[in-house]
């Protein structure tokens, strides 16, 4: 009797833990295991991490040569979300690897990576598979002599005061940043072939990338606005992934000064770090921007039976109800953009779903005078939130022999005829069998 | 006539001949000649009967009770689906798993007297109580009826020419190789029942057309309608008959007759062929079916003209008359054809008629028929193959038949020479001519031998006159100026009888033997010889289907080649994009297309079709030559003829077709090839060659180190002749 209250207390834990983790129905993460090249970057950068810990985050921190570094236990993941403050580190401790962190990302798990001014390969190489491509040359920073950040000395104008934010309040919140942010670090280019990354915080025009320490020879690989220094992936499963070009970006020291752009007049108190920051990190674990679509449903108009098969030319409502997580319960989500197909090869019926304000969307429309194989297809993709792609398979089959119309006013003619026949031959055969 | 005599004799012997010859043990069984002969009559032909059944077993005891081959997969599938349904959803099925997304109306695409007609005999054994499988109904439809067409062929033959011959035909046809070839147990397939249909409607025809009588005729409609819901081969006789009676007409021998048979198995016909949905109104408004309907016309101004002459006597005005009526007549029945295929009511001819009259349309315009094998033109090989001696007594036959011309020899004449064309144009086609050819054939025999026999039994008289080989030509010369030499001519006589039956003999041990090797393998299992001599038994096929129904998501969709697609939806039960009713060939050329493009585009393609599994036919490690490298050309062809970016000469090197080291580059790097080569360079199939050594080809691969990006192997079979790749899902991160 003696085991009982611990196989209590013990199955109370397992309940705990399942119930914190990430699911479908709880998708903000919980566990999130930070890497660290130095332990003191625990107190230069404690802000950020104290703020993720007072929204309720469990932060397991660890060295990045620590050999006991393990994602997954029994092919069960331990942790739902990964920051890897580790731009030094060319190997991680235990047998953690690039492949390991692309097959955490790639079952849905969520990843902020950040580099400085110097990338390692390991970090180059999680970057590149995401689609973000660091600078080439490992010293190279980014410079702008037209918006840097004004300080008391004369520097190299590597600290930029970067204020060109995508517009996107799903990722950064309502509250507008006012401040510009103190970048310094490494810039990157995104891939123009991979359509899911994203540029959250552009360099200015003027900004290229390049060692600050030589002479400039040759043209800087990286200039202008298509530098990237903060960049987001939301990937097909909806594992969000954040590249940052600085380090420094996430410190207390970033966090806490003030900020002058140069040529601007504004001065502000505190940089526009900690709000961007909090607000990307709430974005790229879930708190945020994360829809779900259940009720899939249709049926005929006046029907709720789902049927197996519509027929040409039926008339049939659509309905989904879409949801928005807002950190701690599911809203409506409310729009007035999502859209349905009825797709076969090509768009038939293309149409915008009603609201209901509550979450529920419906479309009604009549099957196109086509028969094949359908589906409902709702391909819901706005910046920043989750991608809803729903495709319901649904045959439509042309009429029955028995259900087009029996008698058409058209056809008179014909009835009449081989009525008048028949009767003719009948009379024809009397006159013929029995007049002489 | 010149045999007319004969003919009598048989069916009423001379009574004082029965006296005469009637020998000692039959008055000890008490029958008389005529009972006697009925009696063995009888027995022949349930023999026949019964030897046209097993002969065609060959393929269940050398393999198993199982469908053959492709088509046979589909009817068996509709036949099940029609038993577990019912007619009306049977009629009604909208069939979503082939041809996706498009999907096919089944009961408005087929001919469904196959179906029905094993379903009713699987009702019928079952209300019987007998507790069959409908795949046991299936498989032994085709003997069961080719064992009917003997029966009808004897009829046939009786009524052409003489019972005798009705006998040797129904013999000839129940073990002739090109009707086996499709109808052995297991060929479920629409041919075993039609060529029954066919010949019945023939017979019935010529019977209506003998004897004039309105119920033959409405018999032989009715007949014309069983064909017609069996096969489209129906366009054959709608073509024949008019033929026929174009030629009665023109040789002089309009009849009141042929009048009515004609007219009556026209109209019933054409009204009851237009029930069929897959037929409707096209038979009348497709110009396949133009001819019929202008016989009909004709023969009824034919009518309106003797019933003129009738009425005028007077022979001058008659003639005036006939030229204006004529005339006219021919113009009008040229003006309303002219305009009806002008504004598009009656449609012009498809490209299969088209070439069927011209063996050269189909490879210049249509590739997706060209590519079948079987509508490939016949070579002389397989005529030899398929008819064996039938191929010499058919001409004999013919001079027979132009002996003792009659309405119904002109119609075998005519159905026999007709379809020894078509049978040139097309090697399936031998099927509509073997009847014929066993006909004539046996008239042929049947008068030999029956000329022979009376020369043994020493009946001069009546030889003489009815003599007509040209073995006995010399014979009957010389027996007409000298009486001495009948002893000689009796000999000779019975030499070329032994002959005959060596010959006769010959014909069977050979159609058997064919049966027995050629035609009883059913293609879906291969097999082989092995080292030592064993039987050796490729069962890939329904290995890779089986893998399918048990491995993949019930609505996953499998492309390949249209070959297999009916095998893949009967056996794997899986959606097809494509399958062996190639109704839709863009549909075909865009599965052509990306075969024959490279990985990255392949994949945009089978994306945009939802693709999930690929499957090939790959025959490098077993020598199995009819795979689908072996078959790339033509997907290349179809893809090319509707998606021009596939150009043939991409894939050929100087006008040359190769897989090794010399190969295109295109071809070395295409889907096809990369998915049928995939792991092949690791493998050694042949002691002494080199891996990699594709033993279907002969040759050392070009592309050993095949790399497949967007698809991974999902499944191939123990000898590597069936492999199925799943399409990856796109990238997650990209």
């Amino acid at each position: 009797m003696a085991k009982s209250p611990i196989f209590i207390l013990f199955s109370l834990i397992i309940t705990f833990t399942v119930t914190n983790s990430f699911s479908i129905e709880n998708p903000t993460d919980r566990r999130i295991l930070v890497l660290l090249d130095d332990l003191a970057l625990k107190s230069s950068h404690s802000i950020f991490f104290n703020s993720l810990e007072s929204r309720g985050f469990d932060l397991d921190f660890k060295l990045s040569d620590d050999p006991k570094i393990a994602l997954q236990r029994y092919g069960q993941y331990l942790y739902d979300a990964l920051i890897l403050f580790t731009p030094n580190s060319e190997r991680f401790g235990g047998n953690l690897d690039v492949a390991g962190i692309l097959e955490f990302v790639d079952s849905g798990k969520d990843l902020i990576v950040a580099a400085d001014s110097s990338a390692s390969d390991l970090i180059r190489n999680v970057a590149a598979e995401c689609g973000v491509d660091f600078d080439e040359d490992p010293s190279a920073m980014v410079i702008d002599h037209g918006s840097y950040a004004v300080s008391g000395t004369e520097g190299d104008h590597t600290l930029i005061a970067a204020d060109d934010f995508v517009q996107a309040d799903v990722l950064l919140g309502n509250t507008k940043i006012e401040a510009p942010v103190l970048f310094k670090g490494i810039g990157h280019s995104v891939n123009p072939a991979n359509s899911l990354v994203l540029k959250v915080l552009s360099a200015s025009p003027s900004a290229y990338s390049a060692n600050p320490k030589s002479k400039l020879s040759s043209p800087p690989s990286l200039s202008g606005s298509s530098i990237s220094l903060v960049s987001v992936v939301q990937a097909r499963n909806n594992a969000r992934v954040v590249f940052s070009g600085s380090l420094d970006l996430f410190s207390n020291k970033f966090f806490k000064s003030p900020v002058q752009k140069a040529g601007s007049s504004n001065k502000y108190e505190k940089s526009g770090n900690q709000q961007f920051v909090t607000e990307l990190s709430k974005w790229v674990f879930h708190e945020r921007g994360h829809l779900k679509a259940v009720n899939v449903r249709h049926h005929r108009v006046g029907e709720t039976e789902e049927p197996a098969i519509y027929r040409i030319n039926d008339d049939l409502e659509y309905l989904v109800e879409i949801y928005e997580w807002s950190g701690s319960s599911w809203e409506p989500y409310v729009a007035n953009d999502v859209q349905v197909q009825f797709y076969m090869m090509s768009p038939y019926v293309l149409k915008t779903m009603s609201s209901d304000k509550k979450g529920l969307y419906l479309a009604s429309f009549k099957v196109p005078d086509v028969y094949g194989v359908f589906q409902f297809k709702v391909e819901y993709q706005r910046l920043g939130y989750t991608s809803l792609s729903l495709a319901k398979q649904i045959p439509v089959r042309p009429f029955r022999h028995n259900e087009y119309e029996r008698f058409i006013p058209t056809a008179f003619p014909y009835y009449g005829a081989s009525f008048s026949t028949m009767a003719g031959f009948l009379i024809f055969s009397f006159v013929y069998l029995y007049s002489k | 006539m010149v045999g007319k005599p004969d003919t009598n004799k048989t069916h009423q012997p001379d009574p004082t001949t029965t006296l005469k010859t009637s020998p000692f043990s039959l008055k000890t069984l008490k029958l008389k000649t005529k009972q006697q002969e009925l009696l063995i009559r009888i027995t022949i032909l349930l023999l026949v009967y019964i030897l046209a059944f097993i002969t065609r077993l060959f393929s269940v005891l050398r393999y198993e009770s199982m469908i053959h081959e492709f088509d046979p997969y589909f009817n068996y599938r509709t036949t099940l689906y029609l038993t577990e349904n019912g007619f009306y959803e049977f009629w009604n099925w909208f069939d979503s798993e082939s041809w996706y997304p498009l999907g096919r109306i089944i009961g408005g695409t087929l001919y469904p007297g196959l179906m029905v007609t094993a379903a009713v005999i699987y009702w019928g054994l079952k209300f019987l109580r007998f507790a069959v499988h409908i795949r046991e109904v299936c498989v032994l439809t085709a003997p069961f009826f080719a064992s009917n067409t003997t029966i009808v062929a004897y009829f046939f033959g009786k009524e052409v020419w003489d019972s005798g011959a009705g006998l040797v035909a129904a013999i000839l046809i129940a073990i002739c190789p090109g009707y086996i070839s499709r109808s052995v147990a297991g060929s479920y397939d629409n041919e075993g029942v039609a060529i029954f249909a066919l010949l019945l409607t023939f017979y019935l025809f010529v019977k209506a057309v003998n004897t004039g009588s309105l119920a033959w005729s409405l018999a032989s409609a009715f007949g014309y309608f069983y064909m017609v819901s069996a096969w489209g081969g129906y366009v054959f006789i709608i073509n024949l008959i008019p033929l026929y009676v174009l030629v009665l007409l023109i040789t002089g021998r309009y009849s009141m007759r042929l009048y009515v048979a004609y007219n009556c198995m026209y109209i019933v016909g054409m009204l009851l062929a237009m029930q069929i949905r897959f037929v409707g109104f096209q038979h009348v408004q497709s110009g396949e079916h133009m001819a019929a309907m202008g016989v009909f016309f004709l023969i009824q101004v034919f009518y309106f003209l003797v019933w003129v002459k009738h009425m005028l006597n007077d022979t001058t005005k008659f003639q005036a008359f006939l030229r204006i009526s004529v005339t006219s007549a021919v113009a009008v029945g040229a003006i309303a054809l002219g305009l009806g295929t002008a504004s598009g009511y009656i449609s012009p001819w498809t490209g299969r008629f088209y070439s069927l009259l011209d063996p050269t349309y189909a490879k210049d315009h249509i590739p997706i028929i060209a590519s079948v094998s079987e509508h490939q033109p016949t070579a002389w090989s397989s005529f030899m193959f398929d008819f064996h001696i039938l191929l010499f007594l058919f001409p004999a036959g013919l001079y027979f038949c132009f002996k003792r011309l009659s309405d119904a020899t002109i119609f075998i004449v005519m159905y026999g020479l007709t379809s020894m064309y078509f049978a040139g144009v097309m090697v399936r086609l031998i099927l509509v001519a073997t009847p014929a050819v066993c006909l004539i054939s046996a008239i042929a025999v049947s008068a030999t031998i029956k000329n022979l026999t009376q020369v043994i039994r020493g009946k001069t008289g009546q030889t003489v006159s009815a003599k007509g080989t040209s073995s006995t030509k010399g014979l009957s010369k010389q027996q007409a100026s000298l009486d001495q030499s009948i002893p000689f001519l009796k000999n000779g006589a019975t030499v070329l009888l032994f002959g005959a039956f060596y010959l006769l003999s010959r014909y069977a041990i050979h159609c058997t033997w064919v049966t027995s090797e050629a035609y009883s393998s059913p293609s879906i299992v291969l097999a082989a010889r092995g080292a030592h001599g064993q039987r050796v038994i490729f069962d890939d096929y329904r290995e890779a289907y089986f893998w399918l129904r048990q491995n993949t998501p019930q609505d996953a969709k499998v492309m390949s080649w249209w070959d297999y697609g009916y095998q893949i939806t009967a056996m794997g039960n899986r959606t097809v994009i494509v399958d062996n009713n190639t109704w839709n060939n863009t549909h075909i050329a865009t599965v052509g297309r990306a075969m024959s493009s490279y990985e990255d585009e392949a994949y945009d393609i089978m994306r945009s079709l939802d693709v999930d599994y690929v499957l090939v036919v790959f025959g490098g490690v077993t020598g199995y030559s009819s795979d689908d490298i072996n078959k790339f050309l033509w997907m290349v062809r179809i893809g090319g003829g509707v998606f021009p970016v596939i150009k043939e000469p991409d894939y050929l090197v100087n006008g040359e077709y190769r897989v090794d080291k010399g190969a295109a580059p295109k071809m070395l790097n295409c889907l096809m090839y990369k998915l049928c080569y995939y792991r092949f360079g690791e493998l050694t199939t042949e002691y002494g060659k080199p891996p990699g050594y594709d033993r279907a080809r002969g040759v050392e691969i070009g592309n050993k180190d095949v790399k497949l990006e967007y698809l991974e192997e999902a499944f191939t079979t123990s000898n590597w002749i069936v492999r199925i790749y799943k399409v990856k899902p796109p990238g997650n991160r990209w």
